[in-house]
């Protein structure tokens, strides 16, 4: 039935908006969602699963809550429920999630806080290795790192990477507008001075490297576990 | 020792294990955990060559024979380092104890390494225990997994108190050379605890003492990075990363030793195949052929020479274990040298 198919894409859609903290991409590309079942009155049933048994029950804490908050906001869903999969810590993370506990109740006793400031934590390197994406092709053009440092956002050539960079620092509450300069310290959003421009594009530059080469692994490890694709992922190298 | 192009490479592999995760070895009730455990680690060969490939049921116990052909025979290695995973929660007898491997090394005199472990939570007891396996198994170096379950407790940092103490009974011990693991799970949960802060607060306190932080901090290589510039007694152990990305993902790979070479330098950077997870044939083949690719994208990023493998393979590891080095293979006197690494050839 269409309309079921259709209702279907729409909550795909919605998992798509959930990330991956670590890796900073959509756990619907990166083959975690295993099973998206609609049924024709709107019931849901959302499996995730991950590249291991012992993936960092923090992370898998957040993509699981946040799937179960996207699911929810889609109009004409009726009922929820996601579960992860084959993990050591599913239990808990399902309870608690299925329970609306937060971090700090479904593990009693082993956690202190809440995960905003974990979160934060990568949003953070997300900027970094944004900031790369953006300001490679500056440098390659013949623009030298303290050149980069005094442009700003309007300076720079709109693009899908320029984009994404903008709604990751919107995210952290750093400048966005077209006066704010293009290099800012994560932390503070204080412009990148441009005698330490060049170390900031280093350190986005290493930053950028280590999501990519966790993803490369990560990637490996899950195609190891499940033969089959997840749901609404797509192919990639 | 591994020949190409007339060109001599004394391998030295620091980072290899000896385990048995077979289902008899399993503790009753932690079935999932140990089954867990080594379906993940076979996942990380899925990352190897196809044909290095183990079925499941030999990854979970290969035999001394597998062991020693594999890694001496077939795999170039002069020597090996044994480093323990204990896992005791999970395996009846241990995972990889530093016993199981003296086993081994004691039958092949000269060719292991055997280094032991401890866990800072485990009091006045486990300092006894690491002073007996020094003195036992003349251990110069300990291999630390802060993710490892203890007790109902998911880990530890090294800047705990009771860490620091463990870390002043080794030095005192002898023992020169800490190479750390971490793993997805410490106390306090919330927090990340892949994060390496806690080995450079270590590393600044005890100057004396060599932190080799395996799998380069993977996940976290930044921070890993950024730590490395600043201390000068932490050392890179590139377990993981070339088994792991040499072959699978070749440009991260190529990306990741660029960012090594430029942040932390050819001097500090230690080969490790992490057998049995990868073995080290192909990995010291495969290492030993390659080179940046000449890509703009590649630009900035040092070059690696026939000098700089040669001490990556097996010359770097040498000098932290005081390993005698035949004069063939050496580096050439005439070498210019970066840094301190003149010292590294001669001593």
């Amino acid at each position: 039935m269409p309309a079921v198919a259709t209702e279907r894409d729409r909550v795909l859609d919605a998992l798509a908006a959930v990330r991956d903290p670590e890796l900073d991409e959509p756990i619907t590309t990166l083959g975690f969602v295993s099973t998206c079942v609609v049924s024709a009155a709107g019931d849901v049933v959302v499996r995730l699963r991950l590249p291991t048994y012992f993936c960092a029950p923090n992370f898998a804490f957040l993509m699981v809550a946040d799937a179960y908050d996207v699911v929810s906001a889609v109009p004409a869903v009726r009922s929820v429920d996601v579960a992860l999969e084959d993990h050591f810590a599913a239990a808990q993370i399902n309870a608690g999630v299925a329970a609306r506990a937060g971090f700090v109740a479904s593990f009693d006793g082993e956690a202190a806080a809440e995960l905003d400031e974990l979160r934060r934590t990568f949003v953070a390197k997300a900027v970094l290795a944004g900031t790369d994406q953006v300001c490679r092709p500056l440098v390659a053009s013949g623009i030298d790192p303290a050149g980069v440092a005094r442009l700003a956002i309007a300076d720079v050539p709109p693009s899908p990477e320029l984009d994404r960079l903008l709604r990751r620092r919107a995210e952290l509450g750093l400048p966005v507008g077209p006066d704010a300069p293009l290099l800012v310290d994560v932390g503070t959003g204080a412009a990148i001075a441009a005698d330490a421009a060049a170390r900031h594009l280093g350190l986005a530059r290493l930053t950028r490297t280590g999501i990519e080469a966790n993803t490369g692994i990560c990637r490996g490890m899950l195609k190891h576990r499940y033969a089959e694709s997840g749901a609404g992922e797509e192919e990639s190298s | 020792m591994y020949e190409k192009n007339g060109e001599k490479y004394f391998v030295v592999d620091s980072h290899m294990h000896f385990w048995n995760a077979a289902p008899d070895n399993w503790v009753p009730g932690a079935e999932q955990y140990a089954k867990g455990w080594i379906e993940c680690f076979h996942a990380y060969m899925s990352l190897a060559p196809q044909n290095t490939h183990w079925p499941l049921e030999k990854f979970m116990r290969y035999s001394e024979d597998d062991l020693m052909r594999d890694v001496f025979e077939d795999g170039y290695v002069d020597v090996a380092i044994f480093q323990p995973t204990y896992l005791k929660e999970w395996y009846k007898e241990g995972f990889n104890t530093t016993e199981q491997n003296a086993t081994l090394g004691e039958k092949h005199p000269g060719m292991f390494v055997l280094n032991t472990r401890f866990d800072p939570r485990d009091g006045d007891a486990g300092l006894e225990e690491l002073a007996h396996n020094v003195d036992r198994y003349g251990s110069k170096g300990v291999k630390l997994y802060t993710a490892e379950w203890n007790a109902g407790s998911r880990g530890y940092k090294l800047t705990d108190i009771a860490a620091y103490r463990y870390l002043e009974k080794a030095q005192e011990l002898g023992i020169k050379n800490i190479h750390v693991h971490k793993g997805p799970t410490i106390w306090p949960l919330d927090k990340d605890a892949f994060d390496v802060s806690d080995v450079d607060h270590a590393a600044t306190d005890f100057p004396e003492l060599n932190f080799i932080v395996e799998h380069v901090g993977l996940p976290r290589i930044e921070d890993f990075c950024f730590m490395a510039t600043q201390e000068p007694n932490v050392y890179a152990g590139l377990s993981v990363v070339i088994g792991g990305l040499m072959h699978a993902r070749p440009r991260f790979f190529a990306k990741v030793m660029g960012e090594l070479l430029f942040w932390v330098g050819e001097d500090k950077m230690t080969f490790g195949s992490d057998y049995g997870i990868w073995e080290p044939k192909w990995q010291v083949e495969g290492f030993v052929d390659w080179e940046l690719p000449d890509d703009p994208e590649f630009a900035d990023y040092p070059r690696l020479g026939v000098e700089g493998k040669k001490k990556i393979l097996g010359l770097n590891a040498a000098k932290l274990y005081d390993l005698k080095v035949p004069d063939e293979l050496q580096l050439k006197e005439a070498t210019p040298a970066a840094q301190d690494d003149s010292k590294l050839v001669t001593s």
